[in-house]
């Protein structure tokens, strides 16, 4: 296993193709899953209506609009005011999906979010779309890696970053039937099938992928798969790791991340976020409070990116799989001298 | 349609009372924007009094009429005016920012009867009575939405994407009432950011626009009545008031915004507010 440090010179990582997976993996974007479901969902409740900020291509929402033209709310490029209407159809009776790229929607309007939202309890559902880098190469203006630590700071919100389509599926169900405050942050990046078969999606909770005993490997989004393929690795090397998808970063799985520092004592996290204040804080706060052992948290690494795609730019931050795999080699390496 | 409005003598004295409440509380708290909550006193009473459709045994019911008070440092006018329309006990308000108390600075919905969304940062109520008014809209029904906002306030941008929205959708069941005091924490309005001219603001964002004096209970209700006719757009009534209304030495007084009067000033101050017998 090469020793190079995880945030990798460019050169090093600069091939946007997966380079732990050599077998052709059908990749999705996750956005599709998303507008199907919320057509499902409008079809069986009356009370949904879709809210947007001119983001009806972009949030997908040709389908939704063609069908309903009438219950989808398009407030123009305004995004203060995308969220306090939300909050307003909300407290009218209806069930409003506020749907903008994740960086306008959570940047722009963050004390809406915040006051007219979480505060006020209004049952709105917040989609942050193309969230993360997922706009890659049009520059960290429209990059959103910091949406998990603004938003995991305010009270009576769940977030939620989905891993795949079916994921995808089952987090928006369950946000419509979710009464109060969620966030979906759902990317557009092209991702694998992920969740087993029969797989059931719960706010709150977080699900083992993997077994192992060495060391744990939690992601969310974008990185599950990042973290599986990491995980195919490390088995090489004769290394178990544990593998965790946390798609709630709020309110947080609290038993299952203490669970893992138990029984693994090493334990990696990889998120499509910087690493203040993220997932992998949310994952040390647990950690440190309760079950201390030695962890590397990926992320973007307090800086805006450059240019790149979004594969690009992972891998760039060290979160290829081979990235991950390193990281959790030196977990382990740390857990052992500690011991 | 409220065809049987209370005279204006009747709603002249429970402002009064509201008003004198109001400066117990705040005296008695030892803090609340005194000046803010005067100025607006007259439009929540004929709200409260001649207008809103809402039942305090019922405050959560579907098809009430919304009101927002946007400026929600006024709170405890709120409070005083909820007090007196029966949506919470009146011997709650001696506990008016105190801890442990839901009678919080700014108005929290989740606690109190008759608040429908927590404001206090401005320039949040007017986008949120635009979804309130989409909704009756989208759900055929016919209850209206009201929303009280300062003057200072609509420096905030986010009233302008509002204003744009509205129009658009054409609001007809909205009404926007603009408590026009002139002066906002600091300065005067016109001295900080000045709005003039203000009514041409609104009319050129698609809105009815109508004038009116803000503690004269004939105008206020010969606006709503223009709110409640025109069809096909928002209506927004600009009312002209002063800054700590019914207090001399408040009036139109920047300093007052959040002063808390000296015992000798509240005695002056109650004095003048003593109920005139209607």
């Amino acid at each position: 296993m090469s020793r190079q440090p995880t945030n990798a010179a460019p050169d090093a990582t600069t091939t946007a193709a997966p380079q732990t997976a050599p077998e052709k993996r059908v990749l999705h974007d996750c956005r599709n899953a998303f507008a199907e479901t919320l057509i499902e969902l409008a079809e069986a409740d009356p009370t949904l209506v879709a809210v947007c900020n001119d983001s009806v291509g972009s949030s997908k929402l040709e389908g939704f609009q063609q069908r309903w033209p009438e219950r989808l709310v398009n407030v123009g490029i305004a995004e203060q005011n995308l969220v306090g209407v939300g909050a307003g159809l909300a407290n009218g009776g209806l069930l409003p999906f506020v749907c903008a790229a994740a960086s306008f929607l959570t940047g722009r309007a963050l004390e809406q979010i915040k006051t007219d939202v979480a505060y006020s309890d209004a049952n709105v559902k917040l989609c942050g779309i193309s969230s993360g880098m997922a706009y890659g190469e049009l520059g960290a203006t429209h990059h959103s890696i910091e949406d998990f630590a603004w938003l995991r700071a305010i009270a009576n919100l769940a977030v939620i970053a989905p891993a795949d389509p079916e994921e995808t599926r089952q987090a928006v169900r369950a946000a419509a039937a979710h009464r109060g405050p969620v966030f979906l942050r759902l990317s557009r990046m092209g991702v694998p099938d992920v969740v087993p078969e029969g797989y059931t999606f719960e706010i709150g909770r977080a699900v083992r992928l993997r077994e192992g005993s060495d060391v744990t490997l939690i992601a969310n989004g974008t990185l599950v798969h990042r973290a599986l393929d990491a995980a195919e690795l490390l088995a090489t090397e004769g290394i178990e790791a544990r593998v965790i998808n946390l798609p709630t970063v709020r309110p947080l799985d609290g038993a299952e991340i203490l669970a893992a520092a138990r029984d693994t004592g090493a334990i990696v996290t990889a998120e499509e976020h910087q690493v203040q204040g993220g997932l992998g804080s949310a994952v040390a706060e647990v950690v440190v409070s309760h079950q201390p052992v030695p962890m590397k948290i990926l992320g973007v690494p307090g800086v805006f990116a450059p240019t790149g795609s979004a594969a690009y730019l992972l891998d760039r931050f060290g979160m290829s799989a081979r990235g991950i795999a390193e990281a959790a080699t030196e977990v382990i390496r740390r857990k052992r001298a500690a011991s | 349609m409220n065809s049987s409005r209370p005279s204006a003598q009747h709603l002249a004295g429970i402002a009064r009372r509201i008003r004198r409440r109001d400066l117990d509380m705040i005296y008695e708290a030892g803090a609340g924007h005194l000046g803010s909550e005067l100025s607006c006193t007259d439009l929540l009473v004929a709200l409260y009094f001649g207008e809103l459709q809402v039942d305090p045994d019922e405050p959560s019911a579907p098809t009430r009429d919304r009101f927002v008070l946007s400026k929600g440092h006024a709170a405890g006018v709120l409070y005083v005016t909820l007090a007196e329309a029966g949506f919470i006990d009146p011997a709650e308000l001696a506990t008016f920012m105190q801890p442990g108390s839901r009678l919080n600075g700014h108005p929290d919905r989740k606690l109190v009867p008759g608040v429908e969304t927590n404001t206090g940062p401005l320039g949040h109520g007017l986008p949120v009575a635009v979804g309130m008014a989409k909704a009756a809209k989208l759900r055929g029904e016919s209850w209206r939405t009201w929303v009280l906002t300062g003057d200072g306030e609509l420096q905030e941008g986010s009233n302008w994407e509002a204003a744009m929205a509205a129009a658009h959708f054409g609001l007809d069941n909205l009404a926007l009432v603009i408590d026009h005091n002139r002066f906002q924490q600091g300065a005067a309005v016109a001295d900080t950011n000045d709005l003039a001219p203000l009514a041409d603001k609104w009319r050129a964002f698609g809105w009815h626009l109508h004038e009116l004096d803000g503690h004269d209970f004939d105008a206020i209700f010969a606006g709503f009545d223009v709110a409640r006719s025109t069809r096909g757009r928002p209506t927004c009534l600009i009312a002209h008031t002063n800054k700590g209304e019914g207090i001399s030495f408040t009036r139109d007084r920047v300093a007052w915004h959040h002063r808390v009067p000296t015992a000798e000033e509240y005695a002056q101050a109650r004095a003048e507010l003593t109920e005139v017998p209607s």
